[in-house]
């Protein structure tokens, strides 16, 4: 049994604005049948171009109705502007809360809400934007990355709860932490091995390392480190700062920047510092 | 409120009789079954006859049941046994519409070395025989099918499975948990080698459970230690509750008749008004070979957890095979194994009915639930275009 809030409670039971809008200026339809979930948002403006009346239709469960619910109370008298800015967390907290595990009802109706306003303002159906990810729900990685990022997630299951995405096979989930990573900022270096290396991979693969294993930790202690040449598999680089001038610096240069290359780029890595 | 509970699958009411005749043992005959003296051996009396009336639900002799904690401990114990007693056999026959206790221990094992068949059903949740003989190698440790499904009643030809396999030389085990107690079931005519019934499903307190294993069979234990249950699973008897569970058999013996008269009249009543009542609205699985007391029922264009709610302002509680009530995105594994399409799995509600109910509870439900469905529908987008699809039909 869902522990839902009593206003979760009301909002099914006795759902607000239930319906279509006659004439509306703005219709989003989000979800599907076979997701489990749909809705269907109207509204209408006044002269004044404020929401002066929204209406919704929805298949889904609970919270997925008292969501819809929940939106059309929130949106009546705002402009399209103010509307614009509603986020799925004001769904949440309209209702005293949600379960985590759903999550994705208030994002459905942020989602419908976004379309309705395109289409009033005659933006054109916009293309999927983004690659799928998730199969089993549709999701693309552009649709992950926003949850991440506005919600602050942190873990694949968070990802589901929100978006759906990861919820059916989970063959995902790996694509789905690499996206968590990458908003958050965690190093994601791709280690391949030595033999499927192209030069321009090796390149590739040792700036990368440079720029978020190696950098960040330098710029701790005031230094820096700039790569200027690769040849072969001698790397070339120059310190700067602190380290420039630093009597340590050739311990560094070998035990640590060498060390951490050879670990995440290949082992044959000899690094060297330019020669002025 | 009144409640009407209309969810036995999931678990029964304690009878009265069984109430009664566990409590002396939890106060006043509170010994230790194994113990020497007196005090605790008329407790072991009590388990021997507990042991009977089990044995005699199923036509087993009191040796071959073996009392378990739960369902699930039944299954996993079967199933281990077969695999641990036949080490050089890496295959299990199954099916995909076995309850998780199954399903995912084959699962697991699926992926700690073990090749797992999972049978298909068809569209009315039935198996086709022919699949499993086919299926059957020298390699095959254990096949285990359920006797009956949980969600939607449907029941598996087992005389004809058992007979196969057994002769076949592999170990059969059923998970009759949802079969016991609702339609006769009888060991010495069926060739399972093991059985699985749990105590909560039929009117005893959960925590108590039971195996069948046929004599003869290979066998190692589960839970390791003691000599309770003849060195076959060792922790100290659950005593007030195997005593419960045996009076619940009993009493299961004595009900099965009515089980499969009145309580199959009133599923059907329940199920023939719903259909007339409500558009849209389908039965899941075989009807001609079910469960007496089980009805899924799919109503198109809703979504089943909306419903569970709406139906508790009533006080009717049943259960869904919807995405939403289990916690996970998609639904029931098993409407998706029977090719139940999206539309009909997210709104379907199962029934399981027991001998306790009343005409008037069931047509308390019948009257109730089609405003529901109805009031849900309004909300839905879907549900005008299918009204105008049918009626252009």
């Amino acid at each position: 049994m869902w522990d839902y809030t009593d206003k979760v409670v009301d909002h099914f039971l006795h759902p607000r604005n239930v319906g279509e809008v006659e004439n509306p200026d703005g219709i989003g339809e989000e979800g599907s049948l076979a997701c489990g979930d749909a809705l269907k948002l109207t509204f209408k403006l006044d002269e004044n171009n404020r929401i002066k009346d929204a209406k919704f239709q929805t298949f889904g469960c609970a919270s997925a109705i008292a969501s819809s619910s929940a939106l059309t109370e929130i949106i009546k008298g705002m402009t399209l502007e103010e509307a614009q800015k509603v986020t799925n967390e004001d769904i949440a907290r309209y209702l005293g809360g949600l379960p985590k595990e759903k999550m994705h009802c208030s994002v459905m109706g942020r989602d419908a809400l976004e379309k309705a306003i395109s289409y009033y303002r005659g933006e054109a159906e916009k293309e999927i934007e983004g690659e799928i990810v998730c199969e089993c729900f549709g999701v693309t990685d552009v649709e992950i990355e926003r949850a991440v990022r506005e919600s602050n997630l942190t873990t694949v299951e968070d990802v589901t709860d929100y978006t759906k995405a990861g919820g059916g096979c989970e063959s995902c989930h790996d694509k789905i932490q690499e996206i968590i990573d990458e908003v958050h900022g965690k190093p994601h270096v791709v280690r391949l091995k030595p033999a499927g290396l192209t030069n321009i991979q090796k390149i590739k693969l040792i700036e990368q390392t440079l720029e978020r294993e190696i950098k960040p930790s330098l710029k701790q202690d005031g230094g820096d480190i700039e790569l200027i040449d690769v040849d072969g598999n001698t790397v070339i680089v120059k310190l700067q700062g602190t380290c420039a001038t630093c009597v340590a610096s050739q311990v560094t240069l070998k035990h640590y920047v060498e060390a951490k290359l050879r670990e995440l780029v290949t082992p044959e890595l000899v690094v060297k510092e330019v020669q002025s | 409120m009144k409640v009407i509970y209309a969810d036995n699958n999931a678990t029964t009411q304690v009878a009265p009789e069984v109430l009664e005749e566990m409590l002396p043992y939890f106060h006043d005959l509170y010994g230790n079954p194994s113990s020497m003296h007196s005090f605790g051996g008329q407790v072991a009396q009590k388990l021997k006859e507990a042991r009977e009336k089990a044995g005699n639900l199923i036509g087993a002799a009191p040796d071959e049941i073996l009392f378990t904690s739960c369902g699930t401990e039944s299954d996993s114990t079967a199933i281990q046994a077969a695999i641990v007693s036949h080490p050089d056999k890496k295959h299990i026959i199954t099916t995909r519409v076995e309850h998780p206790a199954v399903k995912n221990l084959c699962e697991y094992l699926e992926k700690n070395g073990y090749r797992v068949t999972f049978l298909p059903v068809d569209r009315q949740g039935r198996l086709n025989p022919e699949d499993l003989y086919k299926s059957l190698s020298k390699d095959t440790a254990i096949v285990s099918i359920m006797w009956a499904n949980n969600e939607t009643g449907v029941i598996f030809p087992i005389e004809e499975i058992a007979q196969i396999v057994t002769q076949s030389g592999v170990v059969f085990h059923t998970d009759a948990v949802q079969a016991v107690g609702k339609i006769p079931i009888d060991v010495q005519k069926i060739p399972v080698d093991m059985l699985s019934l749990s105590g909560h499903k039929i009117h005893a307190p959960k925590g108590v459970a039971a195996l069948y294993v046929r004599k003869g069979t290979k066998f190692m234990p589960f839970l390791i230690g003691g000599h309770q249950e003849r060195g076959r699973r060792g922790g100290t008897e659950n005593v007030a509750s195997i005593i419960g569970l045996g009076k619940a058999c009993e009493l299961a013996g004595e009900h099965i008749k009515e089980e499969n008269k009145r309580v199959r009249y009133l599923r059907d009543k329940l199920e023939n008004e719903m259909l007339k009542r409500v558009p849209n609205a389908m039965v899941n699985g075989d009807r001609e070979h079910r469960l007496p007391n089980t009805t899924s029922i799919s109503f198109e264009y809703v979504e089943g957890e909306a419903i569970l709610l709406m139906m508790n302002e009533f006080g009717i509680c049943a259960s869904s095979g919807s995405a939403c009530t289990s916690g996970s995105l998609e639904p029931s594994h098993v409407l998706r194994a029977m090719g139940v399409p999206f539309t009909a799995a997210h709104g379907s509600i199962r029934f399981s009915l027991s001998v306790y109910h009343t005409e008037e509870e069931i047509d308390f439900i019948i009257e109730e639930l089609p405003p529901i469905i109805e009031r849900l529908r309004e909300l839905s987008p879907y549900w005008d275009h299918s009204k105008m699809a049918a009626a252009s039909q």
